[in-house]
């Protein structure tokens, strides 16, 4: 497969899952705005956009800003218009190997964008999990599962350990759990499924626990993690008998380790820092799959007559 | 129920149309005629709607300027009898085998100068002429792999040629998604005529691709080479490579090493041996043309050069394009295969002749002047439509460099009935057949792209210019078969085999359920 090819599929994977988590990430936050009385606009908003690595923004933090910068402002580069874009410009330039049925899905949703966009939050919200989901309905359904396939389902799933990641640490810094937690498990559609697994038990720390361990439920970190090394296994042709001579492997593998045989109570207790070291894994999770598969596609460019 | 509307106000038509003879319907548009009155003005529009939404949703687009627009199809098809066609089928066959020969002549033993056919400065001064390919044999013979040869009708109905297209011809995707989208689009009137199909096109060229692979390569690797996203036949390159199953590079995927053409894959660099180029040669490969450009892969002509790595359609093959050689066409059929011309061309002048010069001078605001090496309509200019200025304009560059000038009169393109804006009206048309000639035989595509001119009058179809295009259907003789090849295998049907189901909903238990349930919600209380 040609690296330029692999590496669109693994970015289309990557950014469905990112406007995708964007708008559950963001639906948390409307909610937990609305419904809590004690919470605090500003502090919050800075918080979700700090979460999101949001450094640079000029204005008051408030549910308009986060709006703009993280759903609507196409210049902005973490939001979900972004996203969209960015998805179905990759799908563009890896147009021959994808099925027509889901290059249609994906232009589709990118043309309805503005007109999502004039909906009202919530709807627009639900428009975009919708879309996500009727793509990668789509994908698992006409996608042969090949190095294209395994490409693919590598960037969404380190993209939604990730987002799922960020989502925890807006959730743990929220000031009123009470609301936070049960709209985190909502957002994450894991609400009934959470609340079967745990016999009515409400609690923040089992909520916790459920979306970083749960092996069951797909969009917990570890099922997530385990998912993004199935496709490294597979993409790895080699079968060695010991260890990993793949990086990305190594760099998931311990992060998913960590998160499984150390005490629950150790993970909670800092929750954003832990969360943010699994993003610096993922991140350079990221990177080694670039070096290792896509470096091919990084051209030497020819000007002038020169090899640069 | 008549809705006489939908073709109210057509005509009288000036020059040719297809479908009205004076105000009648010709006889073989009877039926699309007819069904179309019979759907009327409000259910058409509705078609035409959908039609334009599928194109949107499909992405079945076109670059202007960096731009993707969608391709217009409009919901009238174009018709074309059996006959007809069988004309413009040998016409097409003919043209492409006597280019093929000069091709080979001009850039091999260049018996035609001595012969005195054309003269030599003709081809040499051609900016398309490449020396860097002469003496370069390709493996099977072939350099045109794919032709388009752009025809209009006259005012006669009859077929002349308007120009040659044997470098990178595009527009053979819209005619396979426009067969697509029109099909679904009248469903009723494609079921009343027997067209013959258009979707074996990609099997037809990757099969002359393979057989243009280099010597000693049996299972050889094609691929589509793509100038990249920005391009404005981009979503063509996407179709071909997808419908023929190979990769679509851009230059940056590919790499020579020592003569060889490899591509980068997440496996490493492997070998690739025929090249479906749609990049201009000028940006093929900047070792040998512009240093400047990033499109290519240095290093590819000496590959090709090597016998490693064929390129098709050839380079240099302009040369045959350029419109000043058009004018000897008719010649070069008879002096390489001692047949008279089946297509006949379009009266031309040629400018850089002394006597023709002066006539065409005296005559410019009548007639039509066109850059030898211009493509899409580019700095055509026509003379009863150009202002004082532009004309005097015109007369400096023609006497600056009158090798670079051809002259035509004003041709009345024949017109088809088209749905804009103020209801049905009759638009310009030209066709550009699909020739694939794989080195035993020249295929010809039934139908090709069918460009129409939207605005009133206009001349120029092309879509840089607000052209849009009909589906277009040859319609199958009595005494011919389907196309081979297209029949789907015949299903025998399988009996005995019901589809499986989930738990059984019988309804008396399901009367018993809802009676527990509603009593159970009595028990707890009112739903909320």
């Amino acid at each position: 497969m040609l690296s330029r090819i692999a590496q669109s599929l693994f970015w289309i994977g990557r950014y469905l899952e990112r406007a995708d988590d964007t708008a559950r990430i963001l639906d948390v936050q409307m909610q937990v705005l609305i419904e809590d009385p004690g919470m605090d606009e500003r502090t919050s908003c800075e918080q979700l956009l700090s979460v999101m690595g949001v450094e640079d923004y000029t204005g008051i933090p408030n549910r308009w800003l986060i709006l703009d910068l993280l759903a609507h402002n196409a210049d902005s580069p973490v939001s979900i218009a972004a996203a969209i874009g960015a998805a179905r410009e990759s799908a563009r330039r890896a147009r021959e190997t994808l099925s027509t049925d889901i290059w249609a899905a994906i232009n589709t949703t990118w043309r309805g964008l503005s007109a999502a966009q004039a909906m009202r939050p919530p709807e627009m919200f639900t428009w975009v999990r919708n879309r996500t989901a009727m793509i990668s309905g789509i994908a698992d359904s006409t996608m042969s599962r090949d190095e294209g396939w395994q490409f693919y389902m590598l960037g969404r799933s380190i993209e939604r350990v990730d987002m799922t990641a960020r989502l925890l640490s807006t959730a743990a810094l929220a000031s009123g759990p009470q609301v936070a937690w049960p709209t985190t498990l909502r957002a994450c559609g894991a609400y009934e499924s959470f609340i079967r697994a745990y016999r009515g038990i409400e609690a923040d720390r089992q909520a916790a626990e459920f979306l970083l361990l749960d092996r069951w439920f797909p969009r917990s970190i570890v099922s997530s993690l385990a998912q993004a090394e199935k496709a490294l296994t597979k993409l790895e042709s080699s079968g060695q008998r010991s260890g990993f001579s793949d990086e990305a492997q190594r760099l998931l593998g311990r992060a998913r380790t960590e998160l499984e045989y150390r005490p629950l109570a150790d993970i909670v207790f800092d929750l954003p820092v832990e969360m943010e070291r699994l993003q610096r894994s993922c991140a350079a999770a990221s990177d080694a799959v670039s070096a290792r598969y896509f470096a091919e596609s990084e051209a030497h460019t020819w000007r002038g007559g020169v090899l640069l | 129920m008549d809705t006489p509307e939908l073709f109210d106000g057509y005509g009288p038509v000036a020059g040719f149309d297809e479908m009205f003879e004076k105000s009648e319907v010709r006889e073989n548009y009877g039926t699309i005629h007819e069904s179309f009155l019979k759907m009327g003005a409000e259910e058409i529009r509705l078609r035409a709607d959908s039609l334009a939404s599928s194109y949107l949703e499909q992405g079945v687009t076109f670059g202007v300027a960096g731009e993707e627009r969608p391709f217009p199809l409009d919901i009238v098809p174009r018709l074309i009898e059996s006959e007809d066609w069988q004309h413009v089928e040998r016409g097409v066959r003919q043209r492409v085998l006597a280019l093929e020969r000069f091709l080979a002549d001009a850039y091999g033993p260049g018996e035609l100068f001595a012969d005195g056919v054309v003269p030599r400065d003709t081809v040499m001064t051609s900016p398309h002429y490449h020396r860097v390919v002469a003496g370069l044999e390709p493996p099977n013979g072939v350099r045109v792999h794919v032709a388009g040869v752009d025809l209009i009708r006259d005012g006669n109905g009859d077929f002349r040629v308007l120009e040659d297209n044997v470098r990178v011809p595009s527009g053979v995707s819209y005619v396979m998604t426009n067969r697509r989208a029109l099909s679904a689009a009248l469903p009723e009137v494609f079921a009343d005529h027997r067209i013959r199909p258009v979707a074996q096109y990609s099997q037809a060229l990757l099969a002359a691709l393979r057989k243009a692979a280099p010597a000693g390569v049996s299972d050889p690797t094609v691929v589509v080479l793509t100038p990249g996203v920005y391009n404005s036949a981009y979503f063509e390159h996407t179709l071909l490579a997808r419908t023929m199953g190979v990769e679509l590079v851009e230059g940056r995927d590919l790499v020579c090493r020592s003569g060889r053409v490899m591509m980068r894959t997440t496996n490493g660099l492997e070998p690739v041996h025929v090249i479906y180029r749609r990049i201009d040669d000028e940006f093929l490969d900047p070792v040998q043309f512009r240093a400047d450009s990033a499109l290519g892969v240095p290093g590819i002509i000496n590959a090709a050069r090597a016998g490693h790595v064929t390129i098709a359609n050839a380079v240099g093959n302009g040369v045959a394009d350029d419109k000043l050689l058009y004018t000897y066409v008719p010649d070069l059929i008879r002096y390489y295969l001692s047949e008279e011309p089946i297509l006949r061309n379009v009266d031309t002048w040629r400018v850089g002749e002394p006597e023709q010069r002066e006539e065409v001078l005296d005559r410019l605001d009548e007639l039509v002047l066109k850059p030898v090496d211009g493509s899409g309509g580019k700095g055509i200019v026509i003379g009863p439509a150009a202002s004082k200025d532009e004309l005097d304009e015109l007369r400096g560059k023609i006497l600056d460099d009158p090798r670079a000038w051809i002259a035509q009169p004003v041709i009345s393109l024949s017109t088809v009935p088209t749905l804009v804006e103020d209801g049905i009206r009759p638009r310009h048309v030209d066709l550009r057949p699909f020739a694939v000639h794989d080195g035993d035989d020249v295929w010809v595509l039934p139908g090709g792209l069918t460009r129409v001119a939207l605005p009133e009058g206009e001349l120029i179809v092309n879509s840089s210019r607000g052209g849009g295009s009909k589906d277009t259907w040859v319609l199958a003789g009595l005494s011919e078969p389907e196309d081979a090849g297209e029949t789907a295998p015949t299903a025998t049907p399988i009996a005995g085999i019901t589809q499986s189901a989930g738990p059984a909903f019988d309804s008396d238990t399901r009367g018993v359920q809802v009676q527990e349930q509603e009593q159970q919600q009595q028990q707890e209380g009112p739903s909320c």
